[in-house]
């Protein structure tokens, strides 16, 4: 008998990431909605600790998988783990968060278990007859989708950070379950020969709170430097427009876009950015948005909140001054 | 070497999207392209088989239509190409169906390697890892530099915060991402080499699949995002108005 609703545990540096939370308490509105469990999925090494967190964000069973070989993340001996829980526990549904690692396991996991899986959902609804309807951004946010897997279980979706509330935690106990693992060494093919860290110490676009963008208004790729201290100064992550990637100012991966990075940040401040289509689709879900920008016809102003008609270069660095006096 | 490249046809990423009296989106207005990165897919194994030697085939699942996109590949420099196309595949959105489809046409391809784009900028629907899953080989995504050696390939990829180098036994599959490399444009002699390769078309029977393989999970409505308005502009010199947004963005939107 298929049973539960499954949210798989992301970590960093010995705690659960903020999306994994925020699954564990919608999946806990889910659960109590349906009368079901919520159970957690935790494969690392030494993650056993995790599960007292999972619990108290909702969880009521915990899936612990600890071993060597899950130590850092792998496609294949995450695949291999998780896929066999998912056989030998039949969950009802599962949740993923829409991360670099979700995006690559969760695929792989679905179709091992012969099922879809609706990919970046920015909603789940509760549904009698197909357990549950998931909304997903089609044409990088330019409409969405409803989907309904009518038949097969468990049904599989990721979903986009920032997408739910984390709840309060509340403390609670879980059961915790040892998974056995067997890795199919057929799953072990991948070999890491070298890991390049050009990390930033500033969150990733697609998981970011608030997005400080540029684009060809910057005029160059050193003016970068006052959007920088802008997002220090608000905890932001540094986006581009498609001209100035194209420009060689930013490198694609910061690109915001249809060809880029689709966002829904919280707060988006768009700067010297006109606001063209492609632009708008991959950051017109954004809760607020700001427009800096000298021109006043400038398309962005058309979906902007907050809008200033001026020299981003003065204005800029005014904002950032202001946001250090509201921190300080 | 046989290099498969993975072919979507997509809307133009400047077209609006508009729901149709049937609820489904109007695609009759609409200019369709090769999926952007594709484009870096294709360019990628051209590269390839002018340093190794060897085929290059476009494979696509899609409506009939879809051809032109095949022909396109094959003006690039592809030497032929396979389109899946059944009415009983909901073009573009039954991702199952077409992973599953495409691993088929893949698998009878034999290839040593297949390239996809990093996303289809219209579904998104991850393939790329159904097709390598399905076939039972590595994938490797967001790839902005691919080196062949031997048996193997060595492929640079784009992570959170960095990159990582990855080497996997072939045959894999492999996931452009845009500075991957600049694709070339079909030359005038390329389109009309183009119109005399070959380009199969198959039904799903044709691959021995039947339509158990589709709508595993359906759509069951389209919506279009609720309409932003401009809100308002803050007016004042520089400072005032930042000292303005920044007392909004506290008080009123509750952000900062
Ligand atoms: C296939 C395809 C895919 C695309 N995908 C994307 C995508 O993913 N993302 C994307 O962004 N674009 C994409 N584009 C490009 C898009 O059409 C626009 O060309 C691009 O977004 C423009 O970038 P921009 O707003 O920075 O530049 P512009 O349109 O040149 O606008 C610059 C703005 O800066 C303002 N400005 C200049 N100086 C100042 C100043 N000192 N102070 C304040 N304001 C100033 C100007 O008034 C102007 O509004 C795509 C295009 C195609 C054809
Ligand atoms: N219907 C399709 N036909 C051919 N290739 C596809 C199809 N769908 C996806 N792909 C390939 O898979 C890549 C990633 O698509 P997606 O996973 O949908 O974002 C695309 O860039 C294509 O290379």
């Amino acid at each position: 008998m298929a049973k539960g609703i499954w949210v798989f545990i992301e970590q960093s540096k010995g705690s659960i990431r903020k999306v994994s939370l925020e699954l564990l308490s919608q999946g806990r509105k889910l659960a109590d909605e349906k009368g079901e469990e919520l159970a957690a999925v935790v494969l690392g090494q030494g993650v056993g600790a995790l599960a007292g967190e999972a619990a108290k964000y909702g969880a009521d069973k915990v899936f612990v998988a600890d071993d060597a070989k899950l130590a850092s993340y792998s496609t294949g001996a995450y695949t291999s783990v998780f896929a066999k829980l998912i056989r030998e526990n039949e969950p009802n549904f599962v949740m993923i968060g829409n991360t670099a690692i979700g995006k690559d396991l969760a695929p792989r996991v679905a179709t091992r278990a012969g099922v879809d899986v609706a990919i970046d959902c920015v909603a789940v609804e509760p549904d009698d007859a197909n357990y549950v309807t998931l909304t997903r951004p089609i044409y990088a946010g330019k409409a969405f989708a409803k989907v309904v897997s009518s038949g097969a279980r468990p049904v599989m979706a990721t979903i986009r950070p920032n997408t739910f509330p984390v709840s309060e935690p509340v403390s609670r106990d879980a059961e915790v379950i040892n998974a056995k693992v067997d890795v199919d060494p057929a799953d072990l093919r991948t070999i890491l020969k070298d890991l390049i860290s050009q990390a930033t110490g500033r969150p990733e676009l697609t998981e970011a709170n608030i997005i400080v963008s540029g684009g060809r208004g910057m005029k160059g790729p050193e003016n970068y430097v006052i959007l920088e201290e802008l997002a220090d100064c608000l905890g932001a992550a540094v986006g581009a427009s498609r001209a100035a990637v194209d420009s060689g100012w930013r490198e694609h991966k910061f690109q915001v876009g249809q060809t880029g990075k689709t966002v829904s940040p919280t707060l988006y401040i768009a700067c010297g950015i006109s606001g063209a289509i492609q632009h708008l689709a991959g950051m017109g879900s954004s809760k607020v948005i700001v427009a800096i920008n000298k021109d006043p016809e400038a398309n962005i102003f058309q979906v902007a909140d907050y809008g200033i008609v001026g020299d981003l270069f003065q204005v800029v660095p005014a904002l950032t001054e202001e946001c250090k006096k509201l921190k300080a | 070497m046989n290099i498969v490249v993975l072919v979507k046809q997509v809307f133009d990423t400047e077209a609006k999207i508009v729901i149709g009296a049937d609820g489904k989106i109007d695609d009759s207005n609409v200019t369709l392209i090769m999926n952007p990165y594709d484009e870096n897919a294709m360019e990628e194994a051209l590269l390839l088989k002018e340093k190794f030697g060897g085929e290059v085939i476009a494979v696509s699942v899609g409506a009939a239509k879809a051809q032109e996109t095949l022909r396109t590949a094959l003006a690039m420099g592809a030497d032929r190409a396979v389109l899946v196309s059944d009415s009983a595949i909901q073009p573009a959105s039954d991702d199952f169906a077409a992973a599953q489809a495409l691993a088929k046409a893949v698998s009878e391809l034999k290839p040593d390697i297949i390239l996809t784009g990093r996303v289809a900028i219209d579904y998104g629907s991850k393939i790329a890892g159904r097709v390598a899953e399905i076939l039972g080989i590595p994938h490797v995504n967001t790839i902005t530099k691919l080196e062949v050696e031997g048996d193997n390939a060595v492929a640079t990829r784009e992570i959170d915060g960095g990159s990582e180098v990855i080497e996997v036994p072939l045959p894999a599959v492999f996931s452009a991402q845009k500075s991957l490399n600049n694709p070339r444009y079909p030359t005038v002699a390329g389109i009309m080499k183009a119109k005399k390769k070959e380009l199969k078309t198959l039904t799903l029977a044709d691959l021995g699949l039947d339509a158990t393989v589709t709508g595993k999970m359906q759509i069951v409505g389209y919506s279009l995002p609720a309409g932003r308005k401009g809100g308002r502009v803050i007016p004042g010199e520089p400072a005032q108005a930042a000292a303005e947004l920044a007392r909004l963005l506290r008080a009123e939107a509750k952000i900062i």
